[in-house]
C-alpha cells in the first residue's frame, strides 16, 4: 500500500509544478501595482520606484520566477505585504483555523444530512422525503453571508446566547499552547476545559452556517445513491431472506451506497475550505480564505501564490485519502497510479 | 488496516462524538481586567508597527503614534465640544525645552526619559532616528521633506541631552513637521543589534517589535487578527494614561462592528458606514463624535490637459451640474461639511477648505455647454477607487445621472484599490472622484501638492498655471518670513483662482466618525485621524 501511496504522490508532482507556474503568471497578469499600493498615500514616483526595487518587482518576469522558485525550494514562500509576515507563518496560523471550522461544519452537516438522506430514500415520497428536499433547496439557496448575518442577528444581537462574533476566541482568553493549531484539540491537550468551552462557543454559529450550506449536496447524494442500491437485487434478496430492516438498510445498503457519499464529502470539504471566505469575513474568523482574498485585493502576490500552492497540496492529499478510503469501504476498488 | 476494523473504528468514533462535551468549568471572572481594558474594533489592522517600514499602512501609523514619542507634540483645544489638536501650540514630549533660533532649533531632552527596555533616551538616539527618517526612502522621507528636513547633516548632537536641528531654508512647516508621526524617537542601540548589512536601519526588527519610549508597547500582534498593547508605566512623555491594556481586534464586517458596539461588547469603532453612524446617533445609546477632516476634501477632478475638460466652460458646466445636496443627503446622510453654495457676496477667507459658489443649476450648465460648443454633449468615463466604494460609488452614480441631463454620457469606471494610485499617476483619467487631505493644516501645503505646476501625484488634474504657482510660492515665502499681509493676499488669491479655473470641484469636507460607549471619554481629534490611546478613559 505504501508503494501505491508513493506512486500516487509522484504523479501529483507535475500538477504541482503546473500550479506554481500558472499562479505565478496569473498573479503577474492581474491589474494592479503592489508597489504603488504599498508606497503609501503620499508617494512620489521615486518613492514608488524605490518600493518596487525593494520588493524585487523591477526585475524581469523570468528573473522574478527564478527567484521565486529558488526561495520556494528553501521553504520560503515570500512575505505578505498586507500582514507584514512571512507567508508560511500566516498560512501555518490560518490554515488550522479554517480547517477546524470546516471540519466541525462538515461533521455537523454529515450528522444531519446522512440520516436525512437515508430516511428520504427509504421512505421515498413521504413527508421526510419532502422535508429533505426543502432543507436541501433552502440550504443551497441561502447565501452563507446571509445565513451568517441572520444567525448573528438572532442569536447574538437579539437573544444574546452566542458569544460576540470576534473570531476564534473571546478577547480575554489566551489561545492554548500550539500543538496542532486546532484550538479544540490544543485546549484538550492542555487539559484546560474552561478554555475548551471558550474555544467551542465561537465555533458554533459559523459551523452551523457552513453546515446549512453543505447539507444539500450530502443529503441529495446520500438519497440518490441509497435509492439506486435499495433497488438492486442483493437488497431484495436480503429482504426476502427475512433480515431485519435495520440490517438491510445500514449493513447492506448503506455500506454499498457510501462510495459516492465519500466522494461528495471530499469535494464539499475542499470546496468549503477555500470558499468559506464569506463566513470568515462575517465572523471575523482568521482563516485562509479571507487572507487570500485580502491579498488579492491588494495585488499582494506572495500570499496568493502561497494560498494556491497550499490548496493544491491539500487537494492532492485529500484525493489520496479518499482513494484510500474507497479501498477500505469496498475491497473491489484498488488504487491505480 | 483491515476494512472491517476500519469500519468498526469509524462507528466507534461516531459514537464518541455523540457523547456530551466535557463538563464546563468556568474560569475566574475577568471583570477586573475588562474594566482596565479597552476593546477597539476596526476593519483592518497594521502590517507594520513602524511607520518607517516599507509599505507601512495607515493602521500601522496608529501603532507608531502610541508606542513612540516625538520631541514635541501638539496641545489640545476644543472645537465643537471635541478636544482637537492645536495646530499652532506645541507641547514638549521627549524634549524638555525648545529654543527656536533664526536658522535652527535646539531641543533639550528630558533627563529622566527612558526607553521601554530601561535605557535612557539620549541625543544620539534622536539623531539616529531622524537620520533614519530622512534616509530610508519612501513615505517617511517624503514627509520629512515636506518640512524641508532632507539631510542627516541637519541633525546635530550638541551633548548627551541636547539636539540641534539646522534649517535648510526658512520654512514655516519645519517645526510642525517635527510633531507628525514620522520623526519618532527609536531606541537606536536596541535596533542596531538587529540591523544587518542588507537592512542597516533594522526595519525588519521594528516591523514586528516596538522599540520606543512611548506610552504603550505592543505585547502581542497577530497580523490581520489583533494587536494587544500594554501601558508603559515608566512613560515620561505626559501624564500616565488611564487605560492599562488596549485590545484592537479586526472585524471585517461593518454590521458586526455595529452589533458589537450596540451590545456593549466593543468600546470603540471608527470605521462604520455613514448610515450606521447616523442611526447610532439617533438611537442615543452611544457617544458619536463627528469631526471634519482637517485640510481634507472629497472632490470631482477633471483632466485639464486633454479635451473636453481643457475647456473652462465645460468645467464650469460640470460644476453647475453636480447634484451637491443629493450627495450630502443620500450618500453622506449629512455627515460632511458642504463645500458648495457660498452666497454671492461671501468674501474669500484666509482658510482652506472653504466653500465655492457653485450650486446645482442644470439650465446654466446646459447654456455653458452650448457656449463651449458641446451643445450635443460628449461621452467620457467617471472613475473611482473601489477601496472606498461605500461613498465613491453612489457619488459617481448620482453625478452620472446629473451629467446625463446636460448631454455628458458617462460610463462608470471602477478601479480596484491596488490599481488606483497607478491610474492616478498616469494622469489620464478624464473625470473622477477622490479625497485628499494633508497632515499639516496649512492652505499653502494643500495647494503645493494639489495645484502647483511642479505636478505632484496629487495634482491629479495636471493643472498648470504660472499665476497659481506664483501665488502659492508667494504664500510659502511670506509664511516663512512672517509677512501676514502678503500671506493673506496670496492665500485668498490662490483660492479664488482655483475656484475660477475649477480644475477640481470640491464637494465636501468628510467627517471622521467615532462611535464609543457612554463610559468612554477623552477622545481627541488628531491630524492623522487615528486614535490616541493615551488620553482615553474608561469610566
Amino acid at each position: 500500500m505504501l508503494r501505491q501511496i508513493g506512486k500516487r504522490l509522484a504523479t501529483a508532482i507535475p500538477s504541482l509544478i503546473g500550479v506554481i507556474i500558472v499562479t505565478f503568471v496569473l498573479t503577474r497578469v492581474l491589474p494592479g501595482d503592489a508597489a504603488s499600493y504599498f508606497a503609501g498615500p503620499a508617494a512620489t514616483p521615486e518613492a514608488i520606484a524605490e518600493v518596487r526595487h525593494k520588493l524585487g518587482l523591477d526585475l524581469s518576469l523570468p528573473q522574478q520566477f527564478v527567484r521565486y522558485v529558488a526561495d520556494l525550494v528553501h521553504g520560503d514562500l515570500g512575505n505578505s505585504l498586507t500582514t507584514g509576515q512571512p507567508v508560511i507563518n500566516d498560512i501555518a496560523a490560518r490554515l488550522p483555523a479554517s480547517a477546524e471550522l470546516t471540519l466541525i461544519g462538515l461533521l455537523l452537516a454529515m450528522a444531519i444530512a446522512v440520516p436525512l438522506g437515508i430516511l428520504a430514500a427509504v421512505r421515498q415520497g413521504s413527508i421526510i422525503d419532502h422535508a429533505c428536499r426543502i432543507v436541501a433547496t433552502a440550504g443551497v439557496s441561502l447565501p452563507v453571508f446571509f445565513t451568517g448575518l441572520l444567525l448573528i442577528y438572532v442569536f447574538y444581537f437579539l437573544l444574546g446566547w452566542a458569544p460576540s462574533p470576534l473570531g476564534r476566541l473571546d478577547v480575554f482568553y489566551t489561545p492554548p499552547p500550539q500543538v496542532t493549531g486546532f484550538y479544540l484539540i490544543d485546549s484538550l491537550i492542555a487539559r484546560d476545559f474552561a478554555l475548551f468551552r471558550a474555544c467551542l462557543a465561537p465555533l458554533v454559529l459559523p459551523a452551523v452556517t457552513l453546515a446549512i450550506f453543505s447539507l444539500a449536496p450530502i443529503a441529495r447524494i446520500t438519497r440518490a445513491s441509497m435509492l439506486a442500491v435499495l433497488a438492486s437485487d442483493f437488497v431484495r434478496t436480503a429482504r426476502a431472506s427475512g433480515l431485519a430492516p435495520y440490517r438491510v438498510i445500514i449493513t447492506y445498503a448503506f455500506r454499498n451506497a457510501m462510495l459516492p457519499v465519500v466522494t461528495t464529502l471530499g469535494m464539499v470539504f475542499s470546496f468549503l475550505l477555500g470558499a468559506n471566505v464569506l463566513v470568515e469575513k462575517v465572523f471575523a474568523w482568521p482563516g485562509i480564505g479571507s487572507y487570500a482574498v485580502e491579498a488579492l485585493i491588494a495585488s499582494d502576490y506572495a500570499p496568493v501564490q502561497g494560498f494556491v500552492l497550499a490548496m493544491a497540496i491539500l487537494y492532492v492529499l485529500l484525493n489520496l485519502t479518499i482513494d484510500l478510503l474507497y479501498g477500505l469501504i469496498d475491497p473491489r476498488v484498488r488504487i491505480e497510479a | 488496516m483491515k476494512r472491517r476494523e476500519f469500519l468498526k473504528s469509524m462507528t466507534a468514533m461516531a459514537a464518541g462524538t455523540a457523547l456530551p462535551a466535557a463538563p464546563a468549568v468556568w474560569s475566574p471572572a475577568k471583570a477586573q481586567s475588562r474594566q482596565e481594558t479597552l476593546l477597539i474594533v476596526s476593519e483592518s489592522g497594521p502590517n507594520n508597527l513602524d511607520i518607517h517600514g516599507v509599505g507601512a499602512n495607515v493602521p500601522g501609523y496608529e501603532a507608531s503614534w502610541n508606542c513612540y514619542d516625538r520631541l514635541i507634540s501638539h496641545e489640545m483645544k476644543t472645537v465643537n465640544g471635541t478636544p482637537y489638536y492645536d495646530r499652532d501650540k506645541f507641547k514638549m514630549e521627549l524634549a524638555d525645552d525648545m529654543k527656536l533660533g533664526d536658522m535652527s532649533v535646539t531641543f533639550k531632552l528630558k533627563k529622566n526619559a527612558v526607553f521601554q527596555d530601561g535605557t535612557p533616551v539620549t541625543a544620539k538616539d534622536v539623531k539616529w532616528s531622524l537620520d533614519r527618517a530622512v534616509t530610508v526612502g519612501g513615505f517617511p522621507t517624503f514627509q520629512m521633506g515636506a518640512g524641508s528636513l532632507t539631510k542627516p547633516e541637519q541633525f546635530v548632537v550638541v551633548d548627551d541631552h541636547t539636539v540641534r536641528v539646522d534649517f535648510l531654508r526658512k520654512d514655516r512647516l519645519t517645526i510642525p513637521d517635527l510633531a507628525v508621526i514620522v520623526p519618532c524617537v527609536i531606541n537606536s542601540e536596541l535596533v542596531k543589534k538587529h540591523a544587518t548589512d542588507k537592512d542597516p536601519w533594522g526595519l525588519e526588527y521594528t516591523k514586528q517589535n516596538t522599540a520606543g519610549s512611548g506610552a504603550y508597547k505592543v505585547a502581542n500582534w497577530t497580523a490581520g487578527t489583533q494587536v494587544i498593547l500594554e501601558r508603559n508605566d515608566a512613560w515620561t512623555g505626559g501624564p500616565l494614561p488611564k487605560v492599562k491594556r488596549i485590545i484592537w481586534r479586526m472585524v471585517p464586517s461593518a454590521g458586526n462592528r455595529r452589533a458589537l458596539l450596540e451590545r456593549g461588547d466593543a468600546d470603540i469603532s471608527y470605521d462604520l458606514p455613514n448610515k450606521d453612524f447616523v442611526e447610532l446617533k439617533g438611537a442615543g445609546k452611544l457617544n458619536i463624535v463627528s469631526t471634519p477632516y482637517s485640510n481634507g476634501i472629497q472632490y470631482i477632478g477633471m483632466n485639464v490637459k486633454n479635451p473636453p475638460f481643457n475647456n473652462l466652460k465645460v468645467r464650469q458646466a460640470v460644476a453647475y451640474a453636480i447634484p451637491y445636496q443629493k450627495i450630502m443627503d443620500a450618500v453622506l446622510f449629512g455627515l460632511g461639511k458642504p463645500l458648495f453654495g457660498a452666497s454671492a457676496d461671501d468674501k474669500t477667507e484666509v482658510a482652506w477648505p472653504q466653500p465655492h459658489k457653485f450650486v446645482t443649476d442644470i439650465a446654466k450648465a446646459k447654456q455653458l455647454m452650448a457656449e463651449a460648443g458641446y451643445a450635443n454633449g460628449f461621452e467620457t468615463t467617471i472613475s473611482f477607487d473601489l477601496g472606498f466604494a461605500g461613498v465613491n460609488e453612489p457619488i459617481c452614480v448620482l453625478t452620472q445621472e446629473s451629467l446625463a441631463q446636460i448631454g455628458i454620457k458617462t460610463t462608470i469606471n471602477k478601479i480596484p484599490g491596488a490599481n488606483w494610485r497607478t491610474e492616478l499617476n498616469k494622469k489620464v483619467l478624464p473625470l473622477y472622484t477622490n479625497v485628499f487631505s494633508g497632515w499639516l493644516d496649512y492652505p499653502e501645503y494643500f495647494f503645493i501638492w494639489c495645484y502647483h505646476g511642479k505636478n505632484s501625484i496629487f495634482n491629479t488634474m495636471s493643472y498648470q498655471s504660472k499665476d497659481m504657482d506664483a501665488l502659492i510660492d508667494g504664500a510659502s515665502l511670506a509664511a516663512a518670513s512672517g509677512d501676514t499681509a502678503t500671506y493673506d493676499k496670496d492665500v485668498k488669491g490662490f483660492v479664488d483662482l482655483a475656484y475660477e479655473d475649477m480644475p477640481r470641484v470640491p464637494l465636501y469636507q468628510p467627517y471622521v466618525n467615532v462611535a464609543m460607549q457612554k463610559n468612554i471619554t477623552g477622545y481627541q481629534y488628531w491630524f492623522h485621524r487615528r486614535l490616541d490611546y493615551r488620553a482615553l478613559v474608561k469610566g
